[in-house]
Protein backbone atom coordinates (compact mmCIF):
# COMPACT_ATOMS: atom_id res chain seq x y z
CA UNK A 1 0.00 0.00 0.00
CA UNK A 2 2.90 2.25 -0.63
CA UNK A 3 2.45 5.65 -2.21
CA UNK A 4 5.45 6.53 -3.36
CA UNK A 5 6.02 10.14 -5.28
CA UNK A 6 2.24 10.76 -5.48
CA UNK A 7 1.77 14.65 -4.02
CA UNK A 8 -0.51 15.27 -0.96
CA UNK A 9 -3.85 17.15 -0.63
CA UNK A 10 -5.66 18.95 1.92
CA UNK A 11 -9.74 18.28 1.83
CA UNK A 12 -12.37 21.05 2.99
CA UNK A 13 -15.48 20.23 2.84
CA UNK A 14 -18.55 22.43 2.76
CA UNK A 15 -21.19 20.45 4.81
CA UNK A 16 -24.64 23.11 3.65
CA UNK A 17 -25.09 26.63 2.23
CA UNK A 18 -24.05 29.16 4.55
CA UNK A 19 -21.22 27.38 6.31
CA UNK A 20 -17.47 27.53 5.58
CA UNK A 21 -15.18 25.24 3.96
CA UNK A 22 -13.63 23.11 6.50
CA UNK A 23 -10.91 21.01 6.40
CA UNK A 24 -11.58 17.66 6.73
CA UNK A 25 -7.88 15.70 6.25
CA UNK A 26 -5.94 15.07 3.54
CA UNK A 27 -5.19 12.31 0.70
CA UNK A 28 -2.84 10.95 -1.98
CA UNK A 29 -3.73 12.09 -5.54
CA UNK A 30 -1.63 12.50 -9.15
CA UNK A 31 -3.40 15.47 -10.01
CA UNK A 32 -6.29 17.87 -9.04
CA UNK A 33 -8.88 16.06 -10.50
CA UNK A 34 -8.32 12.57 -9.22
CA UNK A 35 -7.70 14.49 -5.76
CA UNK A 36 -11.20 16.07 -6.16
CA UNK A 37 -12.56 12.64 -7.01
CA UNK A 38 -11.03 10.54 -3.97
CA UNK A 39 -11.80 13.52 -1.39
CA UNK A 40 -15.76 12.85 -2.70
CA UNK A 41 -15.11 9.15 -2.44
CA UNK A 42 -13.37 9.35 1.19
CA UNK A 43 -14.88 12.03 2.83
CA UNK A 44 -18.02 12.52 1.68
CA UNK A 45 -19.53 8.76 1.78
CA UNK A 46 -21.90 9.72 4.56
CA UNK A 47 -23.68 12.64 3.03
CA UNK A 48 -21.07 15.13 4.62
CA UNK A 49 -20.67 17.28 2.07
CA UNK A 50 -22.16 19.71 -0.54
CA UNK A 51 -18.97 21.36 -2.22
CA UNK A 52 -15.71 20.09 -1.92
CA UNK A 53 -12.35 22.02 -2.03
CA UNK A 54 -8.76 20.11 -3.06
CA UNK A 55 -5.09 22.06 -2.36
CA UNK A 56 -2.41 21.09 -2.48
CA UNK A 57 -0.35 20.57 0.49
CA UNK A 58 2.69 22.02 -0.42
CA UNK A 59 0.80 25.06 -0.84
CA UNK A 60 -0.09 25.38 2.47
CA UNK A 61 2.41 27.79 5.00
CA UNK A 62 2.39 26.95 8.44
CA UNK A 63 3.05 28.59 11.97
CA UNK A 64 6.59 27.06 13.27
CA UNK A 65 4.75 25.13 16.67
CA UNK A 66 8.02 26.16 18.51
CA UNK A 67 6.87 29.81 18.42
CA UNK A 68 3.67 29.67 19.71
CA UNK A 69 4.76 31.46 22.60
CA UNK A 70 5.51 34.52 20.58
CA UNK A 71 3.04 34.18 18.04
CA UNK A 72 -0.32 33.36 20.21
CA UNK A 73 0.21 33.82 24.06
CA UNK A 74 0.34 37.74 23.54
CA UNK A 75 -3.55 37.15 22.79
CA UNK A 76 -4.40 35.57 26.06
CA UNK A 77 -3.98 38.34 28.31
CA UNK A 78 -6.42 40.55 25.84
CA UNK A 79 -9.58 39.72 28.05
CA UNK A 80 -11.14 43.11 26.62
CA UNK A 81 -10.93 41.80 23.18
CA UNK A 82 -13.90 39.57 23.69
CA UNK A 83 -17.13 41.33 23.39
CA UNK A 84 -18.62 40.01 26.81
CA UNK A 85 -18.74 43.54 28.39
CA UNK A 86 -22.31 44.25 26.74
CA UNK A 87 -25.82 42.89 27.68
CA UNK A 88 -27.13 41.38 24.65
CA UNK A 89 -31.24 42.07 24.00
CA UNK A 90 -32.66 38.50 24.27
CA UNK A 91 -34.28 39.18 21.15
CA UNK A 92 -30.97 39.24 19.46
CA UNK A 93 -31.00 35.55 19.75
CA UNK A 94 -27.68 33.52 19.27
CA UNK A 95 -24.89 36.05 17.89
CA UNK B 1 -23.03 -27.73 -0.77
CA UNK B 2 -26.59 -29.12 0.06
CA UNK B 3 -28.84 -26.38 -0.72
CA UNK B 4 -31.08 -27.07 -3.56
CA UNK B 5 -31.33 -24.40 -5.79
CA UNK B 6 -34.83 -22.16 -6.38
CA UNK B 7 -36.82 -22.68 -9.41
CA UNK B 8 -37.95 -19.00 -10.84
CA UNK B 9 -40.39 -18.74 -13.65
CA UNK B 10 -38.94 -16.61 -16.11
CA UNK B 11 -41.71 -14.41 -17.82
CA UNK B 12 -40.08 -11.68 -19.91
CA UNK B 13 -40.38 -9.20 -17.18
CA UNK B 14 -38.90 -11.20 -14.35
CA UNK B 15 -36.14 -12.43 -17.04
CA UNK B 16 -35.15 -8.38 -17.86
CA UNK B 17 -35.44 -7.49 -14.32
CA UNK B 18 -32.78 -10.14 -13.28
CA UNK B 19 -30.60 -9.75 -16.02
CA UNK B 20 -30.45 -6.28 -15.05
CA UNK B 21 -29.99 -7.04 -11.23
CA UNK B 22 -27.23 -9.92 -12.33
CA UNK B 23 -25.26 -7.01 -13.83
CA UNK B 24 -24.69 -5.02 -11.15
CA UNK B 25 -24.66 -8.43 -8.77
CA UNK B 26 -21.91 -9.62 -10.09
CA UNK B 27 -19.81 -6.68 -10.68
CA UNK B 28 -20.20 -5.29 -7.74
CA UNK B 29 -18.50 -8.20 -6.32
CA UNK B 30 -15.74 -8.45 -8.72
CA UNK B 31 -15.01 -4.71 -7.29
CA UNK B 32 -15.22 -5.77 -3.92
CA UNK B 33 -12.39 -8.48 -4.49
CA UNK B 34 -10.52 -5.17 -4.89
CA UNK B 35 -11.43 -4.24 -0.98
CA UNK B 36 -7.51 -4.27 0.43
CA UNK B 37 -6.20 -4.89 -2.37
CA UNK B 38 -5.66 -1.70 -4.67
CA UNK B 39 -3.33 0.14 -5.52
CA UNK B 40 -3.51 2.33 -3.25
CA UNK B 41 -5.80 3.73 -0.43
CA UNK B 42 -7.78 6.38 -2.48
CA UNK B 43 -8.65 4.03 -4.99
CA UNK B 44 -9.49 0.92 -2.79
CA UNK B 45 -12.26 2.95 -1.03
CA UNK B 46 -13.37 4.64 -4.60
CA UNK B 47 -13.56 0.46 -6.01
CA UNK B 48 -15.58 -0.31 -2.80
CA UNK B 49 -17.92 2.86 -3.02
CA UNK B 50 -18.57 1.93 -6.58
CA UNK B 51 -19.18 -1.78 -5.48
CA UNK B 52 -22.07 -0.83 -3.24
CA UNK B 53 -23.76 1.03 -5.85
CA UNK B 54 -24.00 -1.70 -7.73
CA UNK B 55 -24.89 -3.91 -4.89
CA UNK B 56 -28.02 -1.11 -3.90
CA UNK B 57 -29.04 -1.20 -7.56
CA UNK B 58 -29.06 -4.80 -7.42
CA UNK B 59 -30.97 -4.99 -4.27
CA UNK B 60 -33.83 -3.18 -5.66
CA UNK B 61 -34.28 -5.18 -8.94
CA UNK B 62 -34.39 -8.47 -7.24
CA UNK B 63 -36.69 -7.08 -4.90
CA UNK B 64 -38.92 -5.87 -7.93
CA UNK B 65 -38.21 -9.13 -9.72
CA UNK B 66 -39.48 -11.15 -6.56
CA UNK B 67 -42.41 -9.06 -6.65
CA UNK B 68 -43.68 -9.12 -10.24
CA UNK B 69 -42.50 -12.84 -10.14
CA UNK B 70 -45.36 -13.23 -7.30
CA UNK B 71 -43.90 -16.65 -5.69
CA UNK B 72 -41.85 -16.97 -2.50
CA UNK B 73 -38.43 -15.95 -4.07
CA UNK B 74 -36.89 -12.99 -2.85
CA UNK B 75 -33.38 -10.77 -3.31
CA UNK B 76 -31.58 -13.13 -0.99
CA UNK B 77 -32.27 -16.57 -2.89
CA UNK B 78 -31.97 -14.73 -6.63
CA UNK B 79 -28.65 -13.81 -5.14
CA UNK B 80 -27.51 -16.99 -2.64
CA UNK B 81 -29.49 -19.91 -4.15
CA UNK B 82 -29.10 -20.14 -7.95
CA UNK B 83 -26.50 -21.93 -10.23
CA UNK B 84 -24.32 -20.93 -12.90
CA UNK B 85 -26.55 -21.53 -15.37
CA UNK B 86 -29.45 -19.59 -13.92
CA UNK B 87 -27.51 -16.52 -14.05
CA UNK B 88 -28.15 -13.87 -16.84
CA UNK B 89 -25.18 -11.33 -16.51
CA UNK B 90 -23.44 -9.93 -19.10
CA UNK B 91 -20.19 -12.17 -19.61
CA UNK B 92 -18.00 -9.24 -19.50
CA UNK B 93 -18.79 -8.39 -16.17
CA UNK B 94 -17.81 -11.42 -14.82
CA UNK B 95 -14.33 -11.43 -16.24
CA UNK B 96 -11.64 -11.46 -13.62
CA UNK B 97 -10.29 -8.39 -12.18
CA UNK B 98 -6.86 -8.89 -13.77
CA UNK B 99 -4.59 -5.70 -13.20
CA UNK B 100 -5.97 -2.52 -12.54
CA UNK B 101 -6.35 -1.36 -15.92
CA UNK B 102 -8.13 -4.16 -16.88
CA UNK B 103 -10.52 -3.31 -13.86
CA UNK B 104 -11.09 0.19 -15.32
CA UNK B 105 -11.68 -0.93 -18.52
CA UNK B 106 -13.95 -3.44 -17.36
CA UNK B 107 -15.67 -0.83 -15.67
CA UNK B 108 -15.07 2.30 -18.55
CA UNK B 109 -16.88 -0.34 -20.85
CA UNK B 110 -19.64 -0.96 -18.21
CA UNK B 111 -20.70 2.38 -16.87
CA UNK B 112 -20.72 4.25 -20.37
CA UNK B 113 -23.22 2.05 -21.25
CA UNK B 114 -25.13 1.57 -18.05
CA UNK B 115 -25.64 5.47 -17.73
CA UNK B 116 -27.29 5.68 -21.40
CA UNK B 117 -29.17 2.40 -20.52
CA UNK B 118 -30.65 4.04 -16.81
CA UNK B 119 -30.95 7.35 -18.82
CA UNK B 120 -33.17 5.73 -21.28
CA UNK B 121 -35.18 3.89 -18.95
CA UNK B 122 -36.30 6.82 -16.35
CA UNK B 123 -38.90 7.01 -19.75
CA UNK B 124 -39.94 3.44 -19.20
CA UNK B 125 -43.74 3.01 -18.67
CA UNK B 126 -43.18 0.58 -15.69
CA UNK B 127 -42.57 3.26 -12.52
CA UNK B 128 -40.87 0.91 -10.56
CA UNK B 129 -38.26 0.33 -13.26
CA UNK B 130 -37.96 4.69 -13.92
CA UNK B 131 -37.51 4.97 -10.35
CA UNK B 132 -35.03 2.72 -10.26
CA UNK B 133 -33.35 3.74 -13.26
CA UNK B 134 -33.71 7.65 -11.90
CA UNK B 135 -31.13 6.48 -8.62
CA UNK B 136 -28.92 4.73 -10.48
CA UNK B 137 -28.28 6.92 -13.39
CA UNK B 138 -26.46 9.22 -10.70
CA UNK B 139 -24.19 6.53 -9.60
CA UNK B 140 -23.46 5.11 -13.23
CA UNK B 141 -22.59 8.74 -14.26
CA UNK B 142 -19.66 9.32 -11.19
CA UNK B 143 -18.44 5.70 -12.77
CA UNK B 144 -18.61 6.90 -16.11
CA UNK B 145 -16.30 9.94 -14.90
CA UNK B 146 -14.15 7.87 -12.68
CA UNK B 147 -13.29 4.99 -14.94
CA UNK B 148 -12.52 7.20 -18.15
CA UNK B 149 -10.46 9.58 -16.17
CA UNK B 150 -8.08 7.06 -15.23
CA UNK B 151 -8.13 5.35 -18.64
CA UNK B 152 -6.83 8.70 -19.98
CA UNK B 153 -4.00 8.55 -17.11
CA UNK B 154 -3.45 4.90 -17.97
CA UNK B 155 -3.14 4.77 -21.66
CA UNK B 156 -1.50 8.24 -21.57
CA UNK B 157 0.76 7.43 -18.51
CA UNK B 158 3.84 5.39 -18.29
CA UNK B 159 4.70 3.28 -21.11
CA UNK B 160 4.12 -0.19 -19.49
CA UNK B 161 0.41 1.59 -18.28
CA UNK B 162 -0.43 2.27 -21.88
CA UNK B 163 0.84 -1.52 -22.97
CA UNK B 164 -1.20 -3.18 -19.93
CA UNK B 165 -4.54 -0.77 -20.70
CA UNK B 166 -4.53 -1.53 -24.08
CA UNK B 167 -3.75 -5.31 -23.92
CA UNK B 168 -7.40 -4.82 -21.67
CA UNK B 169 -9.03 -3.13 -24.19
CA UNK B 170 -8.17 -5.80 -26.58
CA UNK B 171 -8.98 -8.55 -24.63
CA UNK B 172 -12.51 -7.24 -23.07
CA UNK B 173 -13.43 -6.08 -26.90
CA UNK B 174 -15.37 -8.86 -28.02
CA UNK B 175 -17.51 -8.71 -24.81
CA UNK B 176 -19.02 -5.71 -25.33
CA UNK B 177 -21.53 -6.86 -28.26
CA UNK B 178 -23.51 -8.25 -25.71
CA UNK B 179 -24.64 -5.31 -24.28
CA UNK B 180 -26.44 -4.44 -27.41
CA UNK B 181 -27.86 -7.67 -28.19
CA UNK B 182 -31.50 -8.07 -27.83
CA UNK B 183 -34.00 -11.57 -28.10
CA UNK B 184 -37.53 -12.25 -28.11
CA UNK B 185 -38.03 -12.66 -25.00
CA UNK B 186 -37.00 -8.71 -24.53
CA UNK B 187 -37.99 -7.72 -27.75
CA UNK B 188 -41.98 -7.73 -26.82
CA UNK B 189 -41.04 -5.33 -23.33
CA UNK B 190 -39.46 -3.09 -25.90
CA UNK B 191 -42.33 -2.65 -28.15
CA UNK B 192 -44.17 -2.61 -24.91
CA UNK B 193 -42.16 0.76 -24.13
CA UNK B 194 -41.12 -1.64 -20.67
CA UNK B 195 -37.67 -1.89 -21.56
CA UNK B 196 -34.74 -0.32 -23.45
CA UNK B 197 -33.09 -0.93 -26.82
CA UNK B 198 -30.01 -1.09 -26.33
CA UNK B 199 -29.32 -0.80 -29.99
CA UNK B 200 -30.30 2.44 -30.31
CA UNK B 201 -27.98 3.39 -27.58
CA UNK B 202 -24.78 2.18 -29.48
CA UNK B 203 -23.84 4.66 -31.95
CA UNK B 204 -24.05 7.50 -28.35
CA UNK B 205 -22.10 4.63 -26.87
CA UNK B 206 -19.26 4.19 -29.07
CA UNK B 207 -18.67 7.55 -30.08
CA UNK B 208 -18.24 8.32 -26.12
CA UNK B 209 -15.60 5.21 -25.85
CA UNK B 210 -13.90 6.47 -28.88
CA UNK B 211 -13.06 9.63 -27.57
CA UNK B 212 -11.78 9.01 -24.23
CA UNK B 213 -9.71 6.11 -25.59
CA UNK B 214 -8.36 8.24 -29.03
CA UNK B 215 -7.59 11.38 -25.74
CA UNK B 216 -5.74 8.06 -23.71
CA UNK B 217 -3.20 7.09 -26.69
CA UNK B 218 -5.20 3.96 -27.18
CA UNK B 219 -7.13 2.27 -29.59
CA UNK B 220 -10.24 0.23 -30.27
CA UNK B 221 -9.37 -3.21 -32.10
CA UNK B 222 -11.19 -3.20 -35.66
CA UNK B 223 -12.37 -7.40 -35.00
CA UNK B 224 -16.55 -7.06 -34.47
CA UNK B 225 -16.64 -10.53 -34.10
CA UNK B 226 -18.81 -10.43 -30.43
CA UNK B 227 -19.38 -13.32 -27.71
CA UNK B 228 -22.53 -13.84 -25.95
CA UNK B 229 -23.97 -16.31 -24.36
CA UNK B 230 -24.37 -14.18 -20.50
CA UNK B 231 -27.80 -13.35 -21.11
CA UNK B 232 -29.09 -17.47 -21.57
CA UNK B 233 -26.78 -18.77 -18.79
CA UNK B 234 -23.98 -20.13 -20.83
CA UNK B 235 -21.18 -18.17 -18.78
CA UNK B 236 -16.86 -18.39 -18.66
CA UNK B 237 -15.75 -21.29 -16.23
CA UNK B 238 -14.92 -17.48 -13.92
CA UNK B 239 -18.38 -17.33 -12.73
CA UNK B 240 -18.51 -20.38 -11.40
CA UNK B 241 -15.85 -19.57 -8.77
CA UNK B 242 -17.01 -16.45 -8.42
CA UNK B 243 -20.19 -17.66 -7.09
CA UNK B 244 -18.59 -20.53 -5.28
CA UNK B 245 -17.72 -17.57 -2.95
CA UNK B 246 -20.29 -15.40 -3.39
CA UNK B 247 -22.66 -18.16 -1.95
CA UNK B 248 -20.49 -20.28 -0.04
CA UNK B 249 -21.90 -18.76 3.51
CA UNK B 250 -25.76 -20.07 2.51
CA UNK B 251 -25.11 -23.24 0.86
CA UNK B 252 -23.19 -24.05 3.72
CA UNK B 253 -25.68 -22.64 6.40
CA UNK B 254 -28.99 -22.02 4.95
CA UNK B 255 -31.05 -19.55 6.10
CA UNK B 256 -27.91 -18.17 8.11
CA UNK B 257 -28.58 -14.66 9.22
CA UNK B 258 -26.56 -12.13 11.88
Amino acid sequence: MATPNIPLWEVFIRSRNGLAHKHVGSLHATDATLALQAARDIYTRRGEGLSIWVVPSNAITASDPSEKGMMFEPAESKIYRHPTFYDVPDEVGHM
Amino acid sequence: MTVANISVSETPLVLYTLRRADDALILGHRLSEWCGHAPMLEEDMALANMGLDLLGQARELYSYAAKVEGRDNDEDKFAYLRDVRQYRNLLLLEQPNGDFARTMVRQFFYATFADLYWRAMMRSSDLTLAAIAAKSEKESAYHVRHSSEWIVRLGDGTEESHRRTQSAIDELWAFTGEMFAVDDSERGLIDARIAVDPAALHPQWLKTVSSVVSEATLALPKSDWMQQGGRSGRHSEHLGHLLSELQSMQRTFPGATW
